[in-house]
Parts: C-alpha cells; structure tokens; sequence
C-alpha cells in the first residue's frame, strides 16, 4: 500500500498533547522526579536513583498498609457484588416500582464523599449516634473510634451503603438488556430457578459485571475520603490504607521522596491488577 | 402428541378493554389434528405470537379454554403442557457446549444419563451438528445457533406440539430455504405436530398442510394453500396472499347483479336484493382476468415484465386492476377491455365472501 507522506497531520494532534501534558505527564513527571532525588529547600535536588523504591519495598509500614488495603478491597467486593447482583435480581421489572427502586438506589451514589464519611461518624458515635448507641443499647461493646474490629466494621458497611447500589444499577442494565425469549425458552426447558441465573443471567451480566468490579476495585483501592473523616485512619493505624498512609507520609511527615516512590509503586498495582483482571475476563470473548 | 383445541380464546393486554381494538385476540377456534403441519399467516402485530404464546403456556389467555386431547390445560405451565418452541432469535446457553444445549430440556426433566448419550447424538445427527458437538455454542453463525435452538425443541420425544415463532427471520436467505427444506423432512420423519408462525406466504404455503391466516386478532381464513389462493373468503386473504394480491373493486347491484362500471360480472357468490351490508366488493385475482374484445373498459398504466409473466396495471372508473397474463402474450396499449373468468370472481359483503 501506498500511504500519502503528509507530517503536517501532527499539527492537528497537537491541542490534544498539549492538554494531556498539562492534566497528566506533566503532574506525573513531578512525581517521577521526586522519586528518584531528595531534596531539601530552596529547590536543591540530589539524585538517588532507586532508593526510595528499595526502602519502601522493604518497608513493613508500607507491607501493612498494603495488607490492609488488599483486606478492605476484597471483603466489600466479596460483600457488594454478590449483594448488588441479589439485589437488581429482586428489583421489579416493570411499572411503578421500577423509577422508585432507581432513585433509591442512585441516591447514596450522589452524596459527596466527605459528607458520606461525616454522616457516618455521627452515625456511629457511641454516646450520641443513632447507630452506636442502639448497638450499646443493645448489649454490644461498640466504639469504633477505639476498637479495631468497630473501626473496621463501620468503615466496610459504609462502603457497602455508598456504593452497592453502583453494582445494582450496573447489573439491572445488564438483566434489563436479556431478551424475554431467553427466559421463555428456558421455562419451557424446564429450566430451575438456579438453572435460568447460572446459564443465562450471569453469562448475559458478565460484561457489565466486569466493568462494575473493575470500578469498584479501583474506587475502594484508592479510597481516601470516606476513612479519613470516618476514622482518620485509627485507631491506630488500624484503617490506614494505602492514600491516608500515602498523605501522612508526603504532607505529615514531608518525606516527599519516599512519598513520590509510594505513589508510583501504588499507581503500578492498580494499573496492574485492572490489567490482569480485564485480559482473564476478556479472554474468552476474544476466542470468538 | 396430542388434538389441540382452541375454544372461544380471546386475549386482551390490557385490564380493561373498551372496544374491539383493546382486544389482541378476538373469539378463536382451532381444532389442530394430531401429526399435523400448522401455519398461522399474518401481517405484524395481528396477533399471531399471542395466539402461539397461548398454546405454549407463556401466556394465560383472558378468556376461553385450550384443550390438548379435550383435556382442558388453559391454566397449566409450559413445562406441564410438554412443548417445545423456537424463537424467532436464536435462544442459546452461551457459556455451554452445543452437547451440552442439547442435553439441557433432558437434564432438567432427570433423565438417565446414557439416555440423554443416545438421544443428544440421534438429535444431531438429524440436524447435521455431530462434527461441532464439542464447540462452544456461542461462536456459532446465526443459523448454527438457530439449529441448535431447533435441536432443544426436538431433544425431548413426547413433546405434544412443537411451535415455530418466526424462526427463519435472522437468516440468510440462501439458508432460509436449506433450514425451510429441512423443517419439512423432519416432519416428515417423527410425524409431530408442528406449528409455525410467519408472516411470509411463501414460508407458510410451503410449509403447511393447513394454513390459518390472521388478520387484526381474528382468524379470517383456514384451509389448504390452494383453497387459500382459489376461494379467499376475506379481502384481507385475496390481498394478503398472492403476488401480486387479488384485485378488489368496489361495484353497484343491479337486480341482483354485480355491475362495475354499468358492466354486469357475473360471479360464483349468490348475491340476495336485499342485503344489510354496508359495502358490497368484487374480488378477483389477477391470474384471472384476460383482456378481451368486450367487458370492463380500462386504461393500461404501466407493464411490467418479471421474466416469466407481465404484470399489467390498469384502471377502470371503479378503480385499479391488475392483471397477469405470460410473458409472451402479446399486451393491448391504451385502452382495452377487461373480462373476469367467472369460477375465480366473489362478491364480498363487509369484506366477506358471499357465498
């Protein structure tokens, strides 16, 4: 094939590059060179190569906060996937029922972040929030600004309130979107109840399915907000994930070196993980 | 296998139905014989999947029975009833083998393992997917899938009915006529009754023994292809099946007569003096009418030649006429003479034949 040779194509590239550069290389790049220096004031830099990338990656701080994180994500995908699919099976098809159940649901999804967090602390106060009290009340020790397991509890079905109804109203598409001929045909197969979920439900859900868990992991594994007004991270360090431990670390403690390698290894997970877990769902489409 | 009965069915979507036109289904009944080849011809929307949705159990009619061996079945299930029914999509167990969505109908019902072997093999063998029994049945072509969906529906052997919905429309056309031969051999070979569901009179006509052709939620003619095509005993049947339709005119009586254009016609149907309809029709198809030296006066529009015949558009004062006559006759210009061969032309009072 013959392509006409014609550079002056780049020119109509260039309001693109140059608005990525801005919003992404750019800010990127400051984290890559702080990565690589120390630096102190007045702008003097110091090279250091991989320092910063050895020291966290044998740090137990950052190991911890890592468990920690893989810990939070896994419980409220093991929670919110199943719940979210169990609950777009329950919702109503058509009719009334169907606008309610969808304002319903998109509601927690508009409320801020940080309002979401402080909702929940005062939730979950135990001397005065509903929540905390009524658990007291009824003969639970609950303090989720001093016990582990309260802190962790009340972080995890804060997620699971905020963002469930994500997984719901990616599934009720997905469901909504099967043709009724399948779930005749099935009837006259004489398929079960389990039979019509596994074989044609699931299947027809896989993609939205995939994209929801794809979303919600990456959400909850740079989930910074919510924990940070709910619990600060505490107590202790015990709901420090990965972000809160990250800002400690460049603003608190002004480690910026150490802070920017964190970054980037945090940033190398999440772009990771998406990409194994996208190709092993994909793949079989591909076969196709 | 069994009798299938439709009784006084009729079916509404709606709570509360006003007039006729809230009706899907108006007053139907069907006595289907066992071992036959059924067809319901209609255009969309005339109610024809209701009607066949009844019979599989998907949907409870609101009024009237089905019987299957004069036993009344109008409130049981699908899975009771034991049928089997295609769609007009495709309806396949992506994540299964095409094996496997054989096997399917004869799993749920707890059959024998070695027993579900045999039959999932005999199936495929008939519909010629021994060698993909293995693949996935997803990365199948349209008309792979549409198989297999045939294959689910004659896996099971004591099926009552089995019931076609349009199954052909997502197929190519040079495999709509492989599948349609296909369909015909194997109801020759296990001899089930079978229904089928189309609104192409080629599909139909070929297909069935019997033809019911629907129009707005009531059945407006049953009867062989050539009762159909030589006796419409509806406007709707004369115009809706044949290529090109029956030629319909409006026309005055006179004396008993039917006269179009002041010319007497003189037609098979008895036409009474006195009669209550509000619009008397003559109908006539267009394999029938000849040009001749006298009759109804007309102007000839336009000529087409298909090849094997002409078609000739004409007009008289009553309205259009076609006419079909072979393509090595020789056609007048201008103006001509129509006449009618009498055997072939009906009266209709109300859009129905006058006997």
């Amino acid at each position: 094939m013959n392509k006409t040779i014609n550079q002056r194509a780049w020119l109509f590239v260039i309001p693109v590059f140059i608005l990525v550069a801005f919003n992404a290389v750019v800010p990127l790049m400051t984290v890559v060179n702080y990565a690589f220096q120390e630096t102190f004031a007045n702008n003097v830099f110091t090279w250091e190569g991989t320092r910063w990338f050895k020291q966290i990656l044998r740090s137990d701080r950052f190991h911890a906060a890592l468990g920690r994180q893989f810990m939070f994500t896994g419980v409220i995908l093991l929670i919110q996937i199943p719940l979210g699919i169990a609950i777009a099976l329950s919702m109503p098809k058509k009719g009334i029922g169907v606008p309610i159940c969808l304002v319903l649901m998109s509601m927690p999804l508009l409320i801020p972040w940080n309002v979401v967090g402080a909702m929940w602390n005062i939730f979950a106060l135990p001397e005065i929030g509903f929540l905390g009290h009524s658990l007291n009340d009824l003969g639970f020790d609950y303090n989720f600004t001093q016990q582990i397991g309260d802190a962790w509890f009340t972080t995890i079905l804060m997620d699971v309130w905020h963002w469930t109804s994500l997984v719901v109203l990616l599934s009720y598409a997905g469901l909504q979107s099967i043709q009724p001929a399948y779930y005749q045909a099935a009837e006259i197969d004489g398929a079960s109840k389990w039979a019509i979920f596994r074989y044609i439900e699931l299947p027809k859900m896989k993609k939205v399915l995939t994209i929801a868990i794809l979303l919600r992991f990456m959400d909850s594994f740079m989930i910074y907000t919510e924990p940070f007004v709910l619990t600060g991270g505490g107590p202790g360090n015990a709901t420090a994930f990965l972000s809160i431990d990250l800002v400690k670390m460049a603003l608190g403690q002004f480690d910026l070196g150490p802070a920017a390698a964190m970054s980037l290894i945090y940033f190398f997970i999440v772009l990771l993980v998406c990409w194994v877990f996208y190709n092993l769902m994909m793949r079989n489409e591909e076969q196709k | 296998m069994s009798k299938i009965t439709l009784k006084n069915l009729s079916h509404s979507y709606l709570e509360k139905q006003n007039s006729n036109v809230d009706w899907a289904l108006r007053n139907i009944n069907i006595d289907w014989r066992d071992g036959g080849a059924y067809a319901l011809l209609g255009p969309s929307g005339c109610g024809k999947t209701t009607l066949l949705n009844i019979v599989s159990g998907l949907l409870n009619p609101t009024k009237g029975k089905v019987l299957f061996d004069n036993e009344d079945i109008t409130l049981k299930t699908p899975v009771e009833r034991n049928i089997a029914q295609i769609f007009q999509f495709p309806v396949i167990y992506d994540t299964m083998t095409v094996y496997d969505n054989l096997a399917f109908p004869l799993k749920n019902r707890g059959m024998q393992e070695n027993e579900i072997d045999a039959r999932v093999k005999e199936i495929a063998e008939m519909l010629e997917l021994t060698k993909i029994l293995n693949n996935r049945a997803s990365g199948l072509t349209a008309d792979g899938k549409q198989k297999i969906s045939l294959g689910r529906g004659l896996a099971r052997s004591d099926v009552n009915v089995i019931m076609f919905d349009e199954p052909l429309t997502v197929i190519d056309p040079h495999l709509k006529w492989v599948l349609r031969s296909k369909l015909k051999e194997l109801h020759q070979k296990i001899n089930r009754t079978m229904i089928y569901v189309t609104h192409d009179q080629t599909e139909a006509l070929t297909f069935a023994d019997q033809v019911v052709v629907m129009h707005e939620g009531e059945i407006v003619q049953t009867g062989t292809p050539v009762e159909l095509f030589e006796k419409p005993k509806h406007t709707f049947v004369g115009y809706f099946i044949g290529s090109p339709g029956m030629n319909i005119l409006s026309c005055e009586i006179q004396n008993g007569i039917a006269a179009v254009d002041g010319v007497k016609i003189s037609t098979s149907s008895t036409i009474k003096q006195k009669s209550n309809f509000s619009k008397i029709e003559i109908g006539i198809r267009p394999e029938f009418v000849s040009f001749s030296k006298e009759g109804i006066p007309v102007k000839i529009i336009k000529v087409s030649n298909t090849g094997r015949h002409k078609i000739i558009d004409t007009e008289c004062k009553n309205g259009k006429i076609k006419v079909l006559s072979r393509s090595s006759k020789e056609i007048p210009s201008g103006s001509a003479f129509l006449s009618f061969d009498k055997k072939y032309t009906y009266a209709y009072g109300d859009s129905r034949i006058i006997e």
